[in-house]
């Protein structure tokens, strides 16, 4: 195992008082917590001054540390072979753990040692989930591995990897969570196992923007189409659809197809909607010139008449 | 090697919590969650009700809540509930913005 010297992380002295710890602790924090921090490397510093400040903010799990002795920062050590005990958790396997998972084994260690008999229930765990627009929209399955602490009757802490694939309901969107029931950590004496919870990430879509329950998609057309009117082919996440324009369709327009958006186990459904986007032909051939030209000479209609309406005030 | 598939399910479907539970999910002490919802962090299903209960909702906020007193080491509730309403409303703006460029 490798010694981190958290002290120096936090940079104060050994013998630093609470307050002192605190204080340099909410310094760094605010310098590095990656939420505010536009430093380089910032999540990863923040990771290091969290870890020594859970450490040393707590007076048993301090003493403990101290008793580790003194070592150069990123020397391999071993505990002296009473520390286990010292600390009311007899014998521990170093090999696959860091400081911070054998310090945070503490908690259920101390809680055993109040109560043995009481059950402790596992920790909540949270993990991100990328999906694409496709996979939110159908739901889908997913494998996550994930590596957990868990902890023994004595409550002495054991790195424990695990793979587990989870059914993503249809209709999750982006900055969703989602529960996985019991897949958290596991509990200890009967307490129950925690629970998982998903972030969910959904990544952007060429055609396809989400608002709600609601999708919404560019529908472009030609100008006679949308004059006319017309029966047009279009995609949308559920397959392809001929949807009726009406005569008049005006840029902008929504053109709403009800049920369409994103649906949910619960019954709850959001609609599609096709937003009309006027496109012109940039190359015409000379019969097309001819033909629009004539258009325009018939045609007494105005499209900036709003701008005459404003003079005219 | 079979692996289990287990169902994902959303907040809402995920039922209701007592504040005990509560307390066990957030990593916050009953009294913390009183002062958070007494500053309107949260409120419980029925205020009127002598038995709180909660939307599951509630523990994503309650955890947050935990999350931010740890990581800045805050100790006053009514100041984590306004930090709380302001990293909702930075959340909010962020979708916003998010759903905005998607448009352009």
């Amino acid at each position: 195992m490798k010694y981190k010297d958290y002290y120096a992380i936090l940079g104060v002295e050994r013998g630093a008082g609470d307050d002192e710890i605190k204080k340099a602790y909410r310094k760094l924090a605010r310098k590095y917590h990656p939420d505010v921090s536009k430093e380089p490397n910032a999540e990863e510093r923040f990771k290091e001054v969290s870890e020594a400040y859970e450490t040393l903010k707590d007076a048993e799990k301090r003493a403990a540390y101290d008793q580790l002795g003194r070592h150069a920062a990123g020397e391999e050590f071993r505990p002296p072979p009473d520390w286990g005990q010292s600390f009311g958790g007899g014998q521990f396997s170093f090999d696959d753990i860091d400081l911070a998972d054998l310090f945070a084994g503490f908690a259920g260690r101390q809680r055993g040692g109040d109560a043995r008999d009481r059950p402790i229930p596992g920790a909540d765990y949270e993990a991100g989930v990328r999906l694409t627009f496709e996979q939110a929209f159908h739901g889908t399955e997913i494998e996550l591995d994930l590596s957990a602490i868990e902890y023994d009757e004595q409550g002495r802490p054991r790195r424990v990897p695990h793979r587990i694939r989870v059914r993503i309901p249809p209709g999750v969107t982006d900055g969703q969570k989602l529960r996985v029931p019991g897949k958290g950590g596991k509990g200890v004496r009967g307490g129950r196992d925690g629970d998982l919870y998903l972030d969910i990430e959904v990544m952007s879509h060429p055609l396809y923007r989400v608002d709600g329950l609601d999708v919404h998609v560019d529908l472009p057309l030609a100008p006679w189409e949308a004059v006319l009117g017309a029966s047009v082919d279009m995609p949308t996440p559920a397959g392809r659809v001929t949807l009726k324009v009406p005569p008049g369709t005006r840029a902008g327009q929504k053109l709403r197809l009800s049920g369409r958006g994103l649906a949910r186990p619960d019954g709850s459904k959001g609609d599609l909607y096709a937003i009309a986007q006027i496109v012109v032909p940039t190359v015409v051939d000379e019969r097309q010139r001819a033909l629009f030209k004539s258009l325009a000479e018939a045609s007494s209609f105005n499209p900036r008449a709003q701008f005459d309406q404003e003079a005219a005030r | 090697m079979t692996i289990e598939t287990i169902e994902a399910l959303y907040l809402e479907q995920s039922g209701v919590l007592s504040l005990g539970e509560l307390v066990e999910h957030s990593g916050l002490s009953e009294q913390e969650l009183r002062e958070l919802i007494e500053s309107g962090a949260f409120a419980p299903q029925d205020t009127r009700s002598t038995t709180w209960t909660f939307g599951s909702w509630c523990v994503v906020v309650a955890r947050r809540a935990y999350r931010l007193r740890e990581e800045f080491a805050l100790d006053d509730m009514h100041s984590l509930a306004v930090v709380l309403r302001f990293e909702q409303r930075i959340e909010a703006l962020e979708v916003e913005i998010k759903q905005l460029r998607a448009k352009t």
